[in-house]
């Protein structure tokens, strides 16, 4: 017999959390499904069990205070699958997943999805040889791991993730051979207009400051304005060689590189149903168009946390108990009056943690070559297909990104455009002069995690009432 | 913007690429139009079947036609891999079609001794292998218990269906073609002193022929200039595997391996309108009839599941027509462009070129729909 | 050879288990994932591409690069960063298009 519920959460990180306990105190079914073993998402990773530990300290308050949502979580009366990958959502809406590989289907009258974000897909030559990650997978070895590059380590990148791991690392006993910071000159004159943020949100400025000082007290190495970099090796990572601003080309020895150019929400169940999608020109990405609650424009969908703009776990939160107020009121639980009186404290909070938003974005803007890299640098991972070969594809009249993959079958491995999306759309963009807004993104197809043909041929699809 | 042309093609799919192709061979100058990213493009949805066998069961013409086509395509693909310099993993090293089933075997046999008896003149090479003789045949290949037989049809292949028409669209464009991507066409006006002007957007393009070749958007073309051909949408699902080594050493209908390693499996045939909705409903029934044949695939993870709408004539064979009202128009519609690839891109291109449809085609014109004709 | 890229933070008395790695035993952390396994080892890669047979490693750690896919427990293709470690789990490097005749 299929189960239902008023309301399937996919994601059990800071909004999914929220939300489910938002929901509970309203009366709802919730069933929660994520795809790792416990609660946390990414930023709150393995939080259960490693903030009690000596590692959980040197992770910082700010990873630690996802231990007490959690146990509310946890208390508050939803039902919680992890380990569970969702594939496909049809209307009904009926959300079909698999576990422990078993097919299951279930049925709820509204969906939320939080499924956080991504990193931004920032391709470089030699990206795809072993010993090259992005930074947040190195952050999620030292949560669920404790564990650190045994040599000196090279990072790549800017933003706010990348300083907060080599503190992190720091503090953990790590090393560092050098940060190569690829955020353009001036960031003091870019973050200017942007004072009286800065000013009002001076605590989460000052944290940022303090990593900084911390880096340059241990010594770190930090060559800025690197405009290129590649990774050099034959099957393994071996070298890295990256261009100083004067043109002078440096080497060294690597055997592990840490890439970052930011976060990008993840639109892929969004687009797979088919949801109304904005591009964010300051950020430069996709993100679904959504209500005041959260709701997209396909009914009953809703989407809260960094998959509706990247803002952090405390924005993830707030956006996560502003979807379940919405979802209250939507279902009949709550009345319009009531909904306001809730919302109104955490639209306020909302507005708050997301007020140093546009100054991050001002002052980390994604590196240049993201948007033309060189063509021998694979931009389709899954296929080991270059920019070179997108480009000579591009010629055979104006294909869009679906042409494109269909030419070339870049985006049809199994991480369905997830890394190279963006990269075929900035390629696209330039070589037939539009806006990379225009050129869009390639249609994304279920299964949304890949299952087998067993899994499915074994799924008693007809025991489930329609 | 105004430029004179020969043909213009409305439609760069299957057909229009292949007729574009073979019309710039013959030294036409041509324009081929090409809708917009998100159109629906049954090309996409192709199984990549070079298909005799079995093929026109109920029209003898469309039967012959097929077999031509078979025949035409080894040497096609040489030419149109030479020209355009891409792969297209075309082989020809027969089919198979699984029974499941002992009743199966006993229905599908006596189907295609029936259909091999419309052309006897035809070397159709079909043959019927009981389960002894296909594992015989393929002993490499582990059948599932239900698998009691099949046909195997020694005149069918397979091909890379993307990669065909990217080298029809990069021979023709080396031909000298004219390849605008993102001109939907949206009007066909006869000009008085013969010939057309072709509409898409703001763009105005003229030429002596038209050739509509744009799939369901034929429905709103074809009218324009006289040619009111039927056709609907049929939805078809198919499902793709991950790259895997070689399992399946030939096609099936409803089960090849591709170039690539991936294994294909399909096709629906659903009519549900204009709706392109996969439905986790079929992917089951797919599923399962895959790992019927092949218990093997039950290992195999599905990587991507896609739904197109096949271009579905009410017989389901392919309409040829020229215009009667308007000299020089022309349609072509059919859901096997594949196989009739190489039948498109060159006899029926030639025919064109010289102003006049084979007579073999008349029965194939859509006037069959109005006034059938006992066969 | 190359050492290991990755190391553990020491962590005295911190219970440990046994699984394996194409039949070699390997020590590993209850609550950790296989890819940080894998990226523990001499040879970081969990598998060859079908395309190319190029090597990779685990990449992005959170499920959206599938580049650490290995054989656990057989059953291919699967995504090493989402999957715990287990007493007696049986991992495998992939390599190139896989097989699915055992």
């Amino acid at each position: 017999m299929m189960r239902e519920f008023d309301v399937v959460i996919l994601g059990a990180g800071p909004a999914g959390m929220s939300a489910a306990i938002g929901l509970r105190k309203q009366g709802l079914t919730v069933l929660v499904v994520d795809e790792q073993p416990a609660p946390g998402g990414q930023i709150w990773r393995a939080v259960e069990s490693v903030a009690p530990t000596a590692a959980g300290q040197l992770l910082g308050a700010e990873y630690r205070a996802g231990q007490p949502i959690a146990q509310a979580f946890r208390d508050c009366g939803a039902v919680y699958q992890p380990q569970t990958q969702v594939w496909q959502i049809e209307p009904g809406w009926h959300v079909y997943m698999t576990c422990a590989g078993k097919v299951e289907a279930v049925r709820a009258d509204r969906v939320l999805l939080a499924m956080g974000a991504q990193e931004r897909p920032a391709p470089f030559a030699g990206w795809t040889l072993p010993g090259v990650m992005t930074v947040g997978a190195a952050q999620i070895l030292l949560k669920t791991s404790r564990q650190v590059p045994s040599e000196p380590v090279w990072v790549a990148g800017s933003g706010p993730l990348p300083l907060l791991y080599m503190v992190q690392l720091l503090r953990a006993g790590g090393k560092i051979a050098g940060w190569l910071d690829t955020s353009p000159a001036g960031a003091w004159r870019r973050a200017l207009p942007y004072l009286p943020d800065v000013l009002g949100r001076w605590g989460e400025v000052s944290k940022g400051l303090g990593w900084l000082r911390e880096l340059r007290r241990a010594g770190v190495r930090r060559v800025r304005g690197v405009r290129s970099f590649r990774a050099l090796g034959e099957g393994r990572l071996e070298a890295l060689e990256y261009a100083l601003p004067d043109g002078r080309s440096v080497r060294a020895p690597a055997q592990v590189l840490l890439a970052h150019e930011g976060l990008v929400p993840s639109v892929h169940m969004t687009r797979a149903l088919e949801c109304d999608h904005a591009w964010n020109e300051a950020q430069a990405c996709w993100a679904p168009v959504l209500d005041a609650w959260g709701q997209t424009s396909r009914q009953g969908v809703y989407v809260a946390g960094d998959g509706a703009g990247i803002g952090g776990a405390e924005a993830a939160r707030a956006r996560g108990e502003l979807a379940a107020v919405g979802i209250a009121l939507h279902a009949g639980k709550l009345q319009a009056r009531q909904a306001q009186a809730l919302s109104a404290p955490i639209q306020e909070r909302l507005r708050g943690h997301l007020r140093l938003r546009p100054m991050l974005d001002a002052l980390y803007p994604p590196r240049a070559d993201v948007l033309d890299p060189s063509d021998d640098t694979i931009v389709c991972r899954c296929e080991e297909l270059t920019a070179g070969d997108i480009r000579q594809a591009a010629k055979l009249g104006q294909p869009g990104p679906n042409q494109i993959k269909a030419f070339t079958r870049a985006g049809m491995g199994p991480c369905q455009g997830r890394q190279c999306g963006y990269t075929i759309a900035n390629i696209l963009a330039k070589a037939h002069n539009r806006p990379v807004a225009e050129v869009g993104l390639q249609r994304v197809r279920p299964p949304l995690k890949p299952l087998t043909l067993g899994e499915l041929a074994t799924f008693n699809i007809e025991d489930e009432p329609r | 913007m105004h430029e004179d042309f020969d043909f213009i093609v409305a439609g760069a799919g299957m057909v229009g690429a292949a007729i574009a192709h073979g019309l710039a061979g013959a030294r036409q100058r041509v324009l081929l139009l090409d809708g917009e990213d998100g159109d629906y493009r049954a090309a996409k949805a192709n199984f990549g079947l070079v298909w005799v066998s079995g093929k026109g069961y109920g029209n003898p013409h469309y039967q012959r036609l097929s077999y031509e086509a078979g025949h035409l395509w080894p040497a096609f693909a040489r030419e149109l891999e030479q020209e355009s310099g891409i792969a297209l993993q075309y082989e020809n090293r027969g089919g198979l079609n699984f029974c499941l089933g002992e009743s199966q075997f006993e229905e599908r046999s006596a189907a295609m001794r029936q259909w091999a008896a419309r052309t006897p003149d035809l070397e159709l090479g079909i043959e019927m292998l009981d389960r002894a003789a296909l594992e015989r045949r393929f002993p490499a290949v582990r059948f599932g218990p239900d698998v009691t037989g099949a046909c195997f049809g020694s005149q069918d292949g397979h091909v890379n269906p993307l990669r065909l028409l990217a080298a029809l669209q990069a021979a023709f464009l080396k031909r000298g073609g004219v390849l605008k991507s993102r001109h939907p066409v949206e009007h066909i006006e006869p000009l008085a002193s013969g010939g057309f002007t072709v509409r898409s957007g703001a763009a105005r393009f003229a030429a002596r022929n038209v050739v509509i070749a744009a799939g369901l958007g034929s429905n709103k073309l074809g009218p324009m200039v006289g040619l009111d051909a039927p056709v609907r949408p049929q939805r078809g699902q198919i499902l793709v595997t991950e790259r895997l080594a070689p399992l399946l050493p030939v096609p099936a209908s409803g089960i090849r391996q591709t170039g690539d390693g991936t294994v294909m499996l399909g096709v629906t045939q659903e009519n549900v309108g204009y709706d392109l909705a996969t439905t986790a409903e079929a992917a089951v029934r797919m599923s399962r009839n895959a790992v019927r044949v092949l218990p093997d695939l039950a290992g195999a993870r599905l990587v991507r599941q896609w739904a197109c709408l096949r271009v579905l004539t009410p017989d389901g064979c392919p309409v040829y027509a020229a215009s009667a009202s308007h000299c020089g128009a022309w349609i072509a519609l059919c859901h096997s462009g594949v196989t009739l690839a190489s039948f498109h891109a060159g006899p029926l291109a030639l025919a064109l070129a010289g102003g006049a449809l084979p007579s073999f085609l008349d029965p194939l014109h859509y006037e069959r729909f109005t006034f059938p004709q006992a066969v | 050879m190359s050492a290991s890229r990755f190391r553990k933070l020491s962590e005295p008395g911190a219970p440990s288990l046994t699984l394996t790695i194409d039949g070699v035993p390997v020590e590993a952390t209850p609550g950790e994932t296989v890819a940080a396994v894998l990226l523990r080892q001499q040879t970081p890669a969990s598998r060859t591409t079908p395309v190319k047979e190029s090597p990779r490693a685990p990449y992005c750690m959170m499920g959206v690069c599938f580049d650490c896919l290995a054989v656990v427990d057989g059953v291919a293709s699967t995504q090493t960063c989402l999957v715990t470690v287990r007493e007696g789990m049986r991992v495998e490097r992939q390599y190139g298009k896989r097989s699915l005749q055992s």
